[in-house]
Order: structure tokens, then C-alpha cells, then sequence
């Protein structure tokens, strides 16, 4: 039984990577490709008469396998299905990290489901609290109720939206120009970045389409993304490239906190650095670029 | 636990093993099969036993097909079999209790 550390709210989560739970071969290699987080998925990927022999794997996966740094989020069946219970009773039983909530679309279906996490970890004698929560969108509704979603529990650490089922109930499909999830992306992220939680961007699943994907991740990025969804490894690395800090900016957010902390000392509120303004708006900016950079190996300061 | 009516688990694709539990009367009759027999067979005939035992499941006949299956997959196999079997492996399931 490998013992796992007590998961961090707000954490790196670049990647987040779908692995089927029902596929042994699969999870046993889950950590060594570098993600930020695995996310074992009991829904969509496991055939319907398949939902109990998943949870026998998941269960042993969970408890048999060193993860190392790598998160471990399971994603459970709807609200609206006979199977989310045990799924949530396998997850905290197995020492999950966090849980997403497929097809959420109010704050309660986060509360339905924070209560029977409280249940279980109770009943299997889990620090209460310890299991996160996050919540997937795929719904116009869903999008409408960002806010209130992103609201509803401490230990919800952010939003994903799933643009399969999205765009099929936006009756439009995939466009390289991401015209099609804009609004909903746009909402989303002014929901979670009010509510100070994270916020994930979709999967993208044509593995051939190199270029197509190069560009959603930079929009994403644009956007103001924490990270996306995965479906294959080898979309890991360009994430991760895409993701990560320029020296450039890193150099200028180095400076930033330094003269801040040295303009603050003497009483100082507004400034310039290399010939911009600065005032304590562009602080909280330029900490998360170290962290990120941090993250990244590109910073071994102590600012943050 | 009783092994009631016949069920499996588990596929034949690579890591995995498919596991048949039926009622049986002579006690543990286990007809075992692996594409890793010669360097893992007992051990995976003592985890199948051992799982076999803490469901207490004390007569049945048990084919196990392994395809060079993890313990940790072999147990999930054998359990949810023996589940299937009693008509149990829906809900409210042991999770750290027999099934560990």
C-alpha cells in the first residue's frame, strides 16, 4: 500500500490526462509520462455492463500503484445514473485524490455530491476534508451556472468544460478557430477567476492534427487557462511547452516583486521597471509567473 | 461468500486475465492457464487462493486465463467474479474490508 500525501487545493495542473479505469495495462504506467494529473475515468470510457469490474481495478490501482508526484482524480458517472454512489465510496475508500463531477450543472450537484464524499470518508475513516472535488461542464446550463458551480464547496479547486457533449448541445461542432466554445470558455473562466478557482480547457482529440492543436493550446493560454485536458500522452509536452513562462517574463517578474518589496519598504506605492509603470496590481501577476516558473525548473529564487 | 451461478471477469487483452467462478462442491478446484507460466505461475496460483480465502469462498471451480496480469489486476478479476457470482458487485462492496 503506497500511503499518498494530503492533496493540495491549488496546485500545478497543466495536464490532465484521461486514463480508462477498466485498462490495468494502462494505469500501472500512468505516472511516468509527466503529467500534472491522471484522471481515472469511470464514465464514459467503461461499457455500461463494465461499471463494477472498473471499480475493482480502480480500487487496487489506487492503493497498489506509486504515483509519485502525479495527481490522482477520478472522474465518476453522472448524477443521473445508478452509479456515482459507489464510485465515490471506491474513490475515497481508495485514497483518491479528488473527484470531478461529470455533467455538473448547479452548485447542487456539487453539494449532492460533496455529502456523500463527507459520508464516505467518515465511513472509511478518511481525514474529512482530504478528498478534493472539481466539476465538469458540459451543458449550457452547466456554463450558465459557472458561478454558483464554482462556489459551492472548499474543496472544489476548479472547473473543466467538456466540449463533446457542449458542442452537441450548441448544435455546432469542432472549428479550428475555437468560435464554436468561445462564449462558454469566456464564461467559464470569468466564473472561476471570480470565484478564485482554476479552470480547464477541453480535450482535443484529433491526434493527428498537430497544428489544430498547437493552436488551442495557445489560445487557451491567451485565454488565461490553468491547463487542459488530455486523451493521449504525447500531448503532454507541447502543454507543458506552451505553458511555461519566457525567460523573458520570468526575468521581468523577478524584478517586478524585487522592486516592489524594496519600493514598499521605503514607502513607495508606484514606480516604474525598465520604464513601466508599476503598482501593486501587477504584483499578484508577477508571483504567479515565478511560481509557474518554479514549477518549470526556471526559477530558483526565493521570492515566492 | 457462495458461489451461487456462474460469472467472469476480466478480458484476454495483454496485462489483464479473465477470470470464471462456477458453484463447484470439492472444494477449490482451480484450472489455471498463463502466457507467464513458467516464471509467475505460483505466484499468481497463491494470489488467486489467497483472494479466493478472504472472500471466504470455500468450493467452487475457478478458471483463471492470465495474460500476464499485475497482482493488484488479478485480484480485481477474482473478486469481481466471485461478486458477480453472488449477485453483490454493484453496491455497498467491502472496499478495505475483503476486499483489500
Amino acid at each position: 500500500m503506497i500511503p499518498r500525501p494530503k492533496p493540495e487545493r491549488f496546485r500545478l495542473r497543466r495536464t490532465m490526462m484521461f486514463m480508462n479505469a477498466q485498462k490495468p495495462g494502462l494505469i500501472k504506467d500512468a505516472y511516468i509520462y509527466g503529467c500534472d494529473s491522471i484522471m481515472l475515468d469511470l464514465e464514459d470510457a467503461v461499457a455500461e455492463n463494465q461499471k463494477d469490474a472498473a471499480r475493482f481495478s480502480l480500487y487496487h490501482a489506487l492503493k497498489s500503484v506509486d504515483y509519485g508526484g502525479t495527481e490522482v482524480i477520478v472522474r465518476i458517472n453522472g448524477l443521473d445514473t445508478p452509479h456515482w454512489k459507489e464510485d465515490i465510496r471506491v474513490c475515497v475508500a481508495g485514497g483518491a485524490d479528488g473527484i470531478r463531477i461529470a455533467k455538473c450543472e448547479s452548485a447542487q450537484d456539487v453539494k449532492t455530491v460533496e455529502e456523500a464524499v463527507e459520508k464516505a470518508e467518515e465511513e472509511f475513516g478518511a481525514e474529512k476534508g482530504r478528498t478534493l472535488l472539481m466539476a465538469a461542464l458540459e451543458s449550457p446550463k452547466g456554463i450558465l451556472n459557472a458561478y454558483e458551480i464554482c462556489t459551492a464547496s472548499d474543496r472544489l479547486f476548479g472547473v473543466a468544460i467538456s466540449g463533446g457533449d457542449f458542442r452537441k448541445c450548441m448544435q455546432t461542432r469542432f472549428q479550428p478557430d475555437g468560435v464554436d466554445m468561445l462564449a462558454a470558455r469566456g464564461q467559464m473562466l470569468i466564473a472561476a477567476r471570480a470565484a478564485g478557482v482554476q479552470c480547464f480547457d477541453t480535450v482535443f482529440t484529433d491526434l493527428d492534427d498537430a497544428e489544430g492543436f498547437e493552436a488551442e493550446v495557445r489560445q487557451n493560454k491567451a485565454m488565461g487557462f490553468d491547463g487542459k485536458s488530455l486523451i493521449n500522452p504525447k500531448q503532454i509536452r507541447l502543454v507543458h511547452q506552451i505553458f511555461a513562462p519566457t525567460e523573458k517574463e520570468v526575468i521581468q517578474a523577478e524584478k517586478i516583486v524585487r522592486a516592489y518589496q524594496e519600493q514598499s519598504r521605503a514607502g513607495v506605492g508606484v514606480f516604474t521597471v525598465d520604464g513601466k509603470m508599476i503598482d501593486i496590481a501587477f504584483i499578484p501577476g508577477a508571483e504567479r509567473t515565478l511560481r509557474l516558473a518554479k514549477a518549470c525548473n526556471m526559477y530558483e529564487g526565493d521570492l515566492v | 461468500m457462495e458461489i451461487l451461478k456462474p460469472a467472469a471477469a476480466g478480458t484476454l487483452e495483454s496485462s489483464d486475465a479473465q477470470v470464471t467462478v462456477e458453484p463447484g462442491e470439492n472444494g477449490i478446484e482451480l484450472d489455471l492457464t498463463s502466457s507467464v507460466m513458467n516464471q509467475y505461475g505460483r505466484q499468481i496460483k497463491a494470489t488467486v487462493l489467497e483472494t479466493l480465502e478472504r472472500l471466504e469462498v470455500r468450493n467452487a471451480r475457478v478458471t483463471v486465463v492470465d495474460k500476464g496480469a499485475l497482482d493488484c489486476t488479478l485480484k480485481a478479476r477474482v473478486e469481481c467474479a466471485v461478486l458477480r457470482s453472488c449477485g453483490r458487485s454493484a453496491e455497498n462492496i467491502p472496499w478495505g474490508g475483503a476486499i483489500r
